[in-house]
């Protein structure tokens, strides 16, 4: 009989449940993986460096860019150090605003990974289920700043515009629809944006409750997943795991109630927290935070229909004037000329500020030396430290079970390579 | 919230004496300056210490203070910033570290944070700071035999080389970049009157303090 001998296998970059350019370089033993060596970079853009080299607000489509299943909240990640280093906070309009489409983003980005995730392990169909929705989602996007996914509607003091009173709808007729498929399009889109996310409200408990029905108690799924990557609380903290890495294993920490930011102390949500620490448990908490985003997003809606109010700050040295403003008051167009030639600029000065992204804790440390660039900005993704830790929770599981890993740690090159 | 900090602020006086040479709080968070040297001790301390309690290192990062405020910088070129998380005591503590000379060395904190591997090598790469003590430092964001440190500041935006397919030689060939630099809004610092009150109040701040560890001490 000839002797077995290991072997390296190359996984990726070219494998579609690499999720976008991984390449993992394995070590097996038969179908036993012994070493996980990942190689990331490959989608390296140098976001930090090209920040530096441009004024503040230049940068704010770069963050959209970072995570591109979550962007509004990688903007506001980088927005809040802009802000606490000006000492200025947004009205309080538009900070309800802001966490009513975090917690969109957080929808978007969780069933974008429960897509993948069970298409990877082998289940289709609840893909095609979390994209019907996320079309939703992008239509809010889009209604709110123009575009589906790279928004760059959050801005220093605020967000760039207030919500539209009314919904966009689909035209009546093309040669691809008759016109009662139109109507049924159009059924949520007679009122404006609001009514159209509250209506969304309405159904998507039903829709996270099909995801269930095809996941939670599926023979397969709980096969491919329970007992896959057990991560220890003390081990999850020591390899710097955040987010639904860090709930799984059962640490109760949610920086939205730890270190609240905007208005989250004034909105009432549960945190969801795992016992066993394996894929299944990650699998449930996500499911559950999107219920609870879900409810977040309602109450934020109660609020924005009684307080109208402004949703940028009045002062020009950071906002710019309105377009009317601008052609008819002089100081307004030197205003206007002042920020979108040079910017403006930030004292002296270092901060880091972090919020709870959907995937863990997105953070931004800025150095300042009060030009009207930043000195230095790094970007801390959640999702580089947990794929450091592929080789700790793939050792000793089969190669099948890499992918059930890389689906547990929703994994975005984006924002790992920046 | 500042109280908090700037009571930690005194308890990290104490507690680390002689290692760091400068504990700043601003903006409510605390900064803990290390000698470059004691760095390691620095991290284990606040690690184990119930005070302190972190049991996370959520970020580690170089900076290149080569051209800051200007080129005006004086001390040491190199940074190493250190955010750490304490879960337990729901605070964070960012240690910094200055250190100078080429290759610049300081000591890898992966036997205590195991989370620190990913994020040194990405330092070492990008910064071309070497951490003492780490198994694996190999570079991980830029390609396979890259040359440079692409995050100094010497370093151009536009790069060294740039890649392309030679049709005479049928392969990817590695080339200077032909394209200038070129800078559309320029650098610059201003003076603005609307911070610099703040910034007295902060610096009065950091001296009231630095007075009651100074009378804390004589009552020791």
């Amino acid at each position: 009989m000839p002797e077995i001998k290991n072997y390296t296998l190359n996984f990726g970059p070219q494998h579609p449940a690499a999720h976008g350019v991984l390449r993992l370089v394995l070590e097996m033993d038969g179908e036993v993986i012994e070493r996980a060596d990942p190689h990331v970079g490959l989608l390296h853009r140098a976001t930090e460096k090209l920040a530096e080299s441009k004024p503040y607000n230049q940068t704010i489509p770069y963050m959209d860019r970072l995570d591109y299943v979550s962007m509004m909240c990688n903007e506001h990640g980088y927005v809040l150090a802009l802000e606490k280093l000006l000492g200025v906070a947004p009205p309080e309009r538009a900070q309800y605003i802001r966490v009513m489409f975090d917690e969109l983003t957080r929808i978007l980005n969780h069933l974008m990974w429960i897509g993948t995730h069970a298409l990877d392990i082998g289940a289709m169909t609840v893909f095609l289920y979390a994209f019907r929705e996320r079309e939703d989602l992008m239509d809010m996007y889009e209604a709110v700043s123009g575009a589906r996914m790279h928004a760059a509607y959050y801005r220093p003091g605020g967000v760039y515009r207030d919500l539209p009173e009314q919904m966009p709808r689909y035209e009546k007729k093309t040669k691809y629809r008759n016109e009662t498929q139109t109507e049924s399009l159009n059924k949520a889109r007679d009122g404006s944006l609001l009514d159209f996310i509250e209506d969304f409200t309405d159904r998507f408990p039903t829709y996270v409750d099909e995801y269930e029905t095809l996941l939670s108690d599926n023979r397969i799924w709980k096969q491919r997943t329970v007992g896959i990557a057990v991560v220890s609380p003390e081990r999850a903290m020591n390899l710097g795991f955040t987010g639904p890495m860090l709930r799984g294993s059962g640490v109760e920490w949610d920086l939205r109630k730890k270190q609240p930011y905007e208005v989250y102390d004034k909105l009432d949500f549960d945190i969801p927290v795992g016992v066993e620490g394996d894929c299944y448990d990650r699998y449930l908490i996500r499911v559950e935070e999107m219920r609870q985003s879900n409810r977040i997003i309602k109450q934020c809606i109660n609020w924005l229909r009684q307080n109208p109010g402004p949703v940028m700050l009045d002062d020009h040295k950071i906002t710019p004037p309105s377009r009317e403003h601008m052609k008819s008051d002089m100081e307004s167009l030197i205003h206007h000329f002042k920020l979108f030639t040079e910017g403006f600029i930030l004292p002296k000065g270092e901060v880091y500020t972090a919020i709870e992204h959907p995937k863990g804790e997105f953070a931004t440390y800025l150095v300042s030396d009060g030009a009207n660039k930043p000195y230095r900005l790094k970007i801390r993704a959640p999702g580089f430290a947990h794929l450091a830790a592929m080789d700790e929770m793939t050792k000793g599981h089969m190669l099948a079970d890499v992918v059930a890993v890389i689906g547990t740690m929703d994994i975005v090159f984006g924002e790992i390579d920046r | 919230m500042s109280d908090y900090y700037n009571q930690l602020a005194e308890t990290l006086r104490k507690r680390l004496n002689g290692k760091i040479t400068d504990v700043i709080v601003a903006f409510h968070e605390v900064t803990v300056v290390a000698n470059q040297a004691d760095l390691h001790d620095v991290c284990q301390t606040l690690h184990d210490d119930s005070a302190f309690h972190c049991e996370q290192v959520v970020d580690i990062c170089g900076v290149d203070y080569s051209t800051y405020d200007n080129s005006q910088w004086e001390g040491p070129r190199f940074a190493v910033a250190y955010q750490l998380l304490s879960i337990k005591n729901n605070h964070r503590i960012r240690v910094k570290t200055f250190v100078d000379g080429e290759p610049p060395v300081v000591d890898s904190v992966i036997d205590i944070w195991k989370g620190a591997d990913w994020f040194e090598r990405e330092a070492f790469d990008l910064f071309g700071i070497i951490f003492d003590g780490h198994p694996d430092l190999r570079r991980i964001l830029t390609d396979y035999g890259f040359i440079g440190h692409p995050f100094r500041k010497d370093f151009p935006l536009s790069g060294n080389v740039e890649m392309r397919y030679d049709e005479e030689q049928k392969r990817v060939i590695y080339q200077p970049v032909s394209i200038d630099p070129r800078v559309n809004q320029p650098r610059v610092i201003r003076e603005d009157h609307r911070y610099a009150e703040r910034e007295a109040a902060l610096a009065l701040n950091a001296i009231s303090s630095a007075n009651d560890v100074a009378s804390g001490d004589k009552d020791a």
